[in-house]
């Protein structure tokens, strides 16, 4: 038994490698996840003397998405995000992350424009709060105001179908 | 580039006897120059100093001591110290700005942790998920001592079993010191 | 044609492998002489195959035939001669042709040298070398194949990671691999013997040399690797723990273990059973390095295009390697004799501390490389484990193996008075700690890590020439040079390597605590003052590359006023990925580095530059130079050579006599002779 032992513990790592092979190292899960989301007053991007605060949010589930037109990866999930926008189901809020504001509304031409309200972060000091690592980034934002999901990279047809819109559709049934 | 060198080189040996004139010129001249050139690289006193990238080194070394321990999470493995990634630029800033706020070491950690999770920590924080990290060398070092203790009697006790009388003993020893001479 | 012709060669190469791991096995348990037989031939040929596989590829590399799906992603027809034909190995699926190339050309160099081998042992060690080659060809054909065809073919093909192109990069992962496959064959001898049933000293005889060159070139390996980051990533660090390190770092600890056990095994006839285990155990943390880079399960710098699939089918090569290796293992083992007799204190039992705190370092840096990645998959979190957790684990952990290697090779085998060590020890001990107190103020303050760091050093120096003063003092009459040169190289060989270990301190120490950096803007003809160098910065101006846009930063260095030298740091932007990399220029000395590198541009022609004085860096790996001159210079001692040359016993008795003529003081009782006095003989085994 004793000579066994090494094999026991070899076997014991062996199921942990194995269990490590279906795990994506790179997937920082936020820990601002069931907590409320930082507020913010930022001006907005296609009228820079108008502020947007996070408060006027309160009441509505609302989407959250932090983009850049220097970003590859937003304009893979773009045509989502606006044929989300025009179903109607969820009003989306644009961060516009460390960018130009001309270049962004000109990015915005080209590609259509989903959101509400785009809100300019020049320096990404919002995007610190929000624990922004990367972009393009998605919060789902509850009624209460508390961040409820956090999609890292692009939104796809399977993340949205599976828990992006069953999660909306059930926040909102909430009171 | 190769292009040139060979162009060159073939000037060279088209003109090679003006030009060896020539070198010998330029020998004797760089000979006379020399010392005046070295002369030239004499450091000069009132060239002005760089400036340091840090406005204040205080708080630059403390961002630098606690940046070193935090991970630059869009890098492969690489401190926010180390990174020159966006990312790891504005951790960097944001830093500074919390330093120059009197804010303590414990509590920019916290703001970080509480933005990007235990992630960012490369000095994991002592907690129930991370007891046996912290404790498994020690328990490794013991269980490694209490192995080689055990051993070192158990090996003995086996080989006195299976020594034979204690005139054979005496006579196997006899014969390892006389190896051992 | 040529990729085909590579791919054929590979799946012949594969058929002999099978060959050489069935047959010849089979042969030594039923005692078939011609299956026997069989085993050298097949190596040899097994080898040719491989070669020609790896030409074909180096072929389709240097011609730039971007029909070859490999060659098309990792090179360029811009790409320099000498790099192309180092891209060969830059990919994953090349590197992994490398490993099994090497793999042949140790399996062939086996069967060269091991003429005096029973034919039965060098066909079982064949034998299992041709299982792992198995192992890795099927893993290359079915998961990884580097003659895969890009069809249509690439017009231009992509480029050769940047950070490989440069000579370090170049050399550091072959010699990293010959460490690793050179395990494989220490490996391949400890299964022989359990397989043989016949555990003995004259198993650890032959394993021995080739277990010291394999950990001599994964030393090398491991040293160039830190030396190319230090001069490469442009901050001058030289280790980083990152897990690719570490899963270079976790099979050299276990190896030095491995040397050391070995050491006693051939001497004393003991801890036979723990040898073979730690060679298994070697060569399995060599593979779980390979599974660690290659499947993606950790992130590091190193990462090759990563695989779930490559990943299941490494993991599952390593949990058949290792069921087998250790089921027999536990069958074979507590059938092994105890060898000699020792007491608590002895060189025999400060080896096993030794060897017993080398394992429990190994597996302390296993758990911090592992724990994430545990942790992630019991669904608690994630965190990171860095740099401040294994220097807090690591350095109390080799603090008393450090010491030991002072002990060790002073106290004699069998058994050791303490108040004799203490006598002969005390100088030693007392000048080490004098020194270590005072150097520290030479490098103008004093400080309690650097105090430490020296004291561990000069003690394993001091204690080495202790220990050669009272083997002189033992080794007979005639004056000092006739007494230096009776000593056998073997001997010199692990002094020379301790002491590598002392230098290696060394420069740890004072670089960590002396090392100055300033991070500056400089203006054209601005300067700044780091370590009592002046660094004037005379602007940058451009250069075209073979295949980048360089920017060459003019940086003249003053000592007290008077000029030194230019230094110039790059920045190069490789045309074909876009990827810019930092070049530093570094003064190297004796005493110091001065390392310069360039940060970011700025207005006006100013940069941000980053200077740094790094005193005795280079220590570092002079002393990792000097364990691997070691290494060597043991394996060249005559005691193997005479082996190789002659084959008859009445040369054998005679070398064993003279060994046994050694001086008491290192009383190295050959474990043959033991095994031949039929008195001891009996005593070793425990029936």
């Amino acid at each position: 038994m004793r000579y066994l032992m090494p094999l026991i513990v070899f076997m014991v790592l062996a199921v942990f490698l194995f269990a490590g092979l279906s795990l994506n190292p790179r997937q920082v899960p936020s820990p601002l996840i069931d907590k409320p989301a930082p507020e913010f007053e930022l001006s907005q991007l296609h009228a820079p003397e108008k502020i947007l605060s996070s408060k006027d949010n309160m009441g509505k589930v609302w989407l959250l998405n932090v983009w850049a037109s220097w970003c590859v990866a937003c304009r893979d999930e773009h045509p989502l995000l606006v044929q989300l926008a025009n179903s109607g189901l969820v009003p989306v809020y644009g961060l516009n992350y460390k960018d130009e504001s001309a270049t962004a509304m000109q990015w915005l031409r080209q590609y259509g424009d989903p959101y509400e309200v785009s809100v300019v972060d020049p320096e990404g000091r919002v995007g610190i709060d929000y624990g922004v690592y990367g972009v393009p980034e998605t919060y789902v934002i509850d009624k209460q105001g508390i961040i409820r999901h956090k999609q890292i990279g692009p939104v796809t047809v399977k993340s949205m179908e599976e828990t992006i819109i069953p999660l909306i559709i059930e926040l909102q049934r909430q009171a | 580039m190769t292009r040139l060198v060979s162009n060159l080189f073939y000037k060279t040996i088209k003109f090679s006897l003006v030009s060896r004139l020539y070198s010998v010129t330029v020998l004797l001249l760089l000979v006379l120059l020399i010392p005046g050139l070295a002369m030239s690289q004499q450091v000069d006193q009132s060239s002005p100093q760089a400036i340091p990238v840090a406005e204040d080194p205080e708080v630059e070394k403390r961002m630098i001591a606690l940046t070193e321990d935090l991970r630059c999470l869009v890098c492969q493995n690489e401190s926010i110290a180390e990174s020159r990634a966006d990312f790891s630029n504005d951790m960097r800033r944001e830093i500074r700005e919390q330093i120059q706020a009197n804010k303590t070491d414990a509590e920019i950690i916290e703001f970080l942790v509480d933005r990007y999770g235990d992630f960012v920590l490369y000095n994991p924080p002592m907690k129930p998920t991370t007891i046996l990290l912290w404790f498994g060398p020690l328990i490794l070092f013991v269980l490694g001592v209490w192995f080689l203790i055990s051993y070192i009697k158990k090996r003995r006790v086996q080989i006195e079993e299976v020594t034979l009388s204690e005139v054979q003993r005496k006579k196997v020893e006899a014969m390892l010191n006389e190896e051992n001479k | 044609m040529i990729p085909e012709i590579g791919n054929f060669a590979l799946i012949l190469a594969l058929l002999l492998a099978i060959t050489q791991g069935t047959l010849p096995i089979i042969g030594a348990a039923r005692g078939i002489p011609s299956w026997i037989a069989l085993a050298r031939p097949v190596v040899q040929g097994q080898f040719v195959f491989i070669f020609i596989a790896f030409s074909c590829l180096a072929y389709s590399f240097v011609t730039s035939d971007f029909s070859v799906l490999n060659v098309a992603t990792n090179s360029n027809t811009e790409l320099p001669f000498q790099y192309r034909v180092a891209a060969t190995w830059g990919s994953h699926e090349g590197s992994l042709l490398l490993w099994v190339l090497m793999l042949a050309g140790w399996s062939v160099a086996v069967s060269v040298f091991s003429k005096q081998l029973p034919d039965e042992m060098v066909a079982r060690v064949l034998g299992v070398l041709g299982l792992v080659s198995v192992g890795f060809l099927l893993f290359m054909l079915f998961t990884s194949n580097p003659f895969d065809r890009l069809l249509p073919a690439a017009i231009e093909g992509s480029d050769l990671n940047p950070l490989l192109q440069d000579p370090g990069m170049v050399i550091h992962p072959p010699m990293l691999y010959m460490g690793y496959v050179g395990f494989s064959v220490a490996f391949a001898f400890a299964i022989a013997a359990l397989l043989s049933g016949k555990l003995d000293a004259t198993w650890a005889r032959w394993s021995r040399p080739w277990t010291t060159v394999a950990w001599a070139f994964l030393t090398i390996g491991i040293m160039l690797g830190s030396w190319w980051a230090y001069y490469e990533l442009g901050w001058g660090g030289w280790w980083f723990w990152d897990p690719v390190e570490n899963a270079s770092f976790m099979p050299w600890i276990v190896g030095t273990a491995l040397v050391h056990s070995l050491a006693v095994t051939e001497k004393r006839g003991s801890f036979k059973s723990w040898t073979v285990l730690l060679a298994i155990c070697t060569f399995a943390l060599c593979l779980l390095g390979t599974f660690l880079v290659r499947s993606g399960v950790l992130t590091s710098v190193h990462a090759f295009a990563t695989d779930p699939e490559r990943g299941i089918f490494i993991l599952g090569f390593l949990v058949v390697v290792m069921v087998f290796s250790l089921l027999l293992f536990a069958w074979r083992a507590p059938k092994v004799g105890l060898g000699g007799k020792f007491d608590l204190l002895s060189r025999e039992s400060l080896l096993l501390a030794n060897n017993i705190l080398l394992l429990v370092a190994a597996g302390s840096v296993m758990l911090g490389t592992l724990y994430p990645l545990i942790i992630d998959s019991l669904d608690l979190g994630k965190l990171s484990v860095g740099p401040p957790y294994f220097e807090a684990v690591f350095v109390p952990l080799m603090t008393p193996a450090i010491f030991l290697m002072g002990i060790g090779p002073i106290s004699r085998w069998k058994q050791m008075s303490l108040p004799t060590l203490v006598v002969r020890l005390r100088w030693a001990f007392g000048v080490s700690v004098v020194t270590a107190l005072i150097m520290p103020y030479f490098m103008g303050e004093w400080k309690p890590l650097v105090s430490f760091g020296l004291l561990l050093a000069f003690w394993v120096i001091v204690s080495a020439f202790v220990n050669l003063k009272h083997r002189l003092s033992n080794s007979g009459h005639g004056g000092l040079f006739a007494k230096l040169a009776r000593q056998s190289r073997s001997y010199y060989g692990m002094h020379c390597a301790h002491i590598g270990v002392a230098v290696f301190i060394i420069g740890v120490t004072l670089v960590n605590g002396y090392e100055t950096e300033q991070d500056v803007r400089m203006d054209v003809g601005s300067q700044v003052e780091v370590g009592g160098y002046s660094f004037q910065f005379n602007g940058v101006s451009d250069y075209v590359g073979p295949n980048y846009q360089g920017i060459r930063g003019d940086i003249a260095v003053f000592k007290n006023g008077e000029f030194l030298r230019n230094l110039h740091p790059e920045k190069r932007t490789y045309n074909a990925s876009g990827m810019t990399m930092t070049e530093a220029a570094i003064d190297t000395g004796f005493l110091r580095d001065l390392y310069v590198a360039l940060g970011e541009p700025l207005a006006n022609d100013a940069w941000v530059v980053r200077a740094y004085h790094k005193p005795f860096v280079d220590w570092i790996w002079l002393g990792c130079l000097l364990m691997v001159i070691g290494g060597f210079l043991a394996v060249s001692d005559k005691r193997y050579r005479l082996k190789i040359r002659k084959k008859d016993e009445v040369v054998m008795k005679q070398e064993e006599k003279a060994e046994a003529e050694e001086p008491a003081d290192a009383a190295e009782v050959p474990a043959s002779a033991v095994a031949s006095n039929p008195a001891m003989a009996t005593e070793t085994r425990k029936v």
